[in-house]
């Protein structure tokens, strides 16, 4: 039971932080139809952006987070500007191959400035744990959780009440229909790309404090894929159920079947969901003949 | 035939329907030949790896292009399908001491099968959706490969004795550059003629428009299933010869790194053009080589240059996808097309 209970949270923080992940990739795919390969390198983007705030400069926690969001944006504004506006009306290789030459650019980037080796956790969330039902339980991990759920509260809040983020579901609707009524369609791209490096960014943070800061966690944006074509390309909600279900998915297979399975149990997934139900749990159903 | 300032015309069906049409082209494919079979006579040791990396990129890269460019399936599991080629071929030699050219016969057919069946996903999905499901294939083979020890001997790597043929040993790079030199133009050749048969007419008619095409009477499922084989095929020769030529297998070679590279390699070149893969390969693979070199030159004035190298090479190799789709987003072929177009129409611009 303990073992469960154990397993349990830490799929749900990983589910959380996937879901922040996916919450990105599916912003820039519901506002401007790209598949951003390089979701997983604005994760890495944001875990070494913020070590180095925090442990190479030594500046204070809170102040390097926001450090880290700033260049999210900026990351976000400049890959949206000089990269993906010459791409619109290209044809989906071309899209998907430059967001892996982005990805590659970042990682490369990455390792010219740190290097290749494993660097110091920055650590800000609370240390310690407590004793549940015979589980042992990181603080660290129950804030992380925490913090997800109100990022992702928040960017609920956002697509529902405020203007910009009824104005991105619009273009993401229709972009004529946008123009007409004076959305600014490229204003909208650009933010859906700071937004989605935001969310990553936040994502990335979170995981450099739970596992520590190295190369290896771009990998993290593989299993993006998984989440998102499982919780449906296009919706919201779909990221957090998603990142949750294939989050507890991977931590049991770990815990009670192991060998491994658990690397590939999350792309299992996503070809059997391919096959029956392409759209997802809660994406729009399309019927497309192929 | 010579070209005419107003084109080349055809009197005949049979004038029309050969490869080459002109003069000029009969004569470049004669300096072509002569220096694929100069090359090895000329260049250091070094650079004849790299010429050996190039022929064996080129055959996956035509695999990848005809898949690609020009049924336009997108796959991201190129890299799987170079291991499944690899592997199959090396446990073959190892464990069935079956004699080489027979392994990778096998290994090309294995890996055909395999590809087909890894194929299935594209008859319900395209565009984006088949790339991600060509991305869980490729985890799912590698998976396999990281835990099948009995076969594949798990993580540790398998090591090959030396190619053996007729009693001739195999050693040097300019032995092997001939084996991989003529398999590359056999590619080169198989590739060209496909695209003349009706299979290779229907794949390009599946990649302009599916619905059209079965409304033309092209069978699209048979089109996607057989371009999904015929690519993995040439990806299992490729594989087979990586195996045999550089004697260690392991999964390592094959990660998603390198579907990455291969489809760098083809956008690069060109989508949709053999002649395109080719170029595209000599470029990315000489590309890190030069990079490499430049980086010894400097050391002096740098000395962290060798240890930086590497993320450099990382950071040029996406840069350098990134500019061509901006720029050129059809890749060298078509630049190499420009070229000439500008020197046969001057002093006019078209």
């Amino acid at each position: 039971m303990s073992e469960f209970f154990q397993l349990t949270l830490f799929g749900l923080s990983n589910g959380a932080i996937l879901a922040l992940a996916a919450l990105g990739f599916v912003l820039i795919y519901k506002a401007t139809g790209v598949i951003n390969f390089a979701q997983g390198h604005f994760l890495l983007i944001g875990a070494y952006v913020f070590y180095a705030a925090m442990l190479v400069f030594g500046f204070h926690w809170s102040l390097s987070i926001g450090i880290g969001v700033i260049a999210a944006i900026a990351l976000g504004v400049v890959v949206e500007r000089f990269i993906l506006r010459p791409m619109i009306g290209e044809e989906a290789i071309a899209v998907i191959m430059v967001t892996i030459g982005l990805s590659s650019m970042l990682g490369g980037g990455v390792q010219f400035f740190f290097g290749t080796s494993p660097k110091d956790t920055p650590r800000f969330l609370p240390a310690g744990s407590m004793e549940l039902a015979g589980a042992t339980i990181p603080w660290n991990r129950i804030s992380a959780i925490v913090i997800a759920a109100v990022v992702l509260t928040a960017f609920t809040l956002f697509f529902t009440r405020s203007r910009h983020g009824i104005a991105m579901r619009a273009v993401a609707d229709d972009q004529q229909a946008a123009l007409t009524i004076g959305i600014s369609v490229r204003r909208v791209f650009a933010l859906a790309w700071a937004l989605a490096a935001v969310t990553a960014v936040i994502g990335g943070i979170l995981l450099a404090n739970l596992t520590g800061v190295s190369a290896g966690l771009a990998s993290f944006g593989l299993v993006v894929f998984p989440v998102v074509i499982l919780g449906g390309l296009d919706s919201v909600p779909g990221t957090i159920v998603g990142g949750i279900i294939i989050g507890l998915l991977t931590q049991y297979t770990a815990g009670y079947i192991g060998g491994g399975l658990q690397q590939i149990i999350p792309f299992i997934v996503l070809i059997a969901i391919l096959m029956v139900r392409p759209y997802g749990l809660f994406g729009q159903t399309r019927i497309e003949r192929v | 035939m010579p070209a005419t300032s107003t084109g080349v015309h055809h009197r005949s069906y049979a004038s029309e329907l050969t490869l080459r049409h002109t003069h000029a082209e009969k004569f470049r494919l004669l300096l072509i030949a002569l220096a694929v079979c100069a090359l090895p006579f000329v260049v250091t040791p070094y650079w004849l790896t790299i010429a050996n990396q190039i022929g064996i990129a080129v055959i996956g890269a035509i695999g990848l292009n005809i898949l690609v460019g020009y049924t336009g399936q997108i796959s991201l599991g190129q890299g799987g399908f170079l291991a499944v080629g690899a592997y199959t071929s090396a446990v073959l030699h190892i464990r069935a001491e079956l004699p080489v050219p027979v392994c990778i016969v096998l290994a090309v057919l294995t890996t055909a099968v395999i590809g087909a069946f890894f194929g299935i996903p594209a008859l319900r999905l395209k565009g984006l959706y088949l790339a991600i499901a060509t991305l869980a294939s490729q985890e799912i083979i590698l998976f396999t490969v990281r835990t099948w020890d009995a076969v594949t001997g798990g993580t540790d790597a398998i090591t090959l004795p030396r190619l053996e043929l007729a009693g001739f040993v195999f050693r040097k790079d300019f032995h092997w550059y001939w084996i991989i030199a003529g398999l590359a133009i056999l590619a080169v050749i198989t590739g060209r003629n496909l695209f003349r048969t009706g299979l290779g007419r229907s794949f390009m008619a599946v990649r302009d428009h599916d619905i059209a095409a079965s409304a033309m009477g092209v069978d699209v499922t048979r089109a996607k299933v057989m371009a999904f084989a015929i690519s993995s095929a040439y990806a299992g020769l490729a594989g087979a010869l990586t195996a045999h030529y550089t004697g260690i297998v392991t999964w390592e070679r094959f990660t998603l790194q390198v579907s990455v590279l291969y489809l760098a390699i083809i956008i690069v070149g060109g989508l949709g053009s053999i002649a395109g893969s080719v170029y595209g390969a000599i470029f990315m693979i000489t590309l890190p080589a030069l990079l490499t070199r430049f980086g010894q030159d400097i050391q002096s004035s740098w000395p962290d240059a060798a240890q930086k190298m590497p993320a450099v090479q990382v950071v040029v190799f996406g840069l350098v996808i990134v500019l061509f789709l901006i720029f050129e987003p059809r890749g060298l072929n078509r630049i190499w097309h420009r070229m000439k177009d500008y020197v046969r129409f001057w002093p006019f611009r078209y």
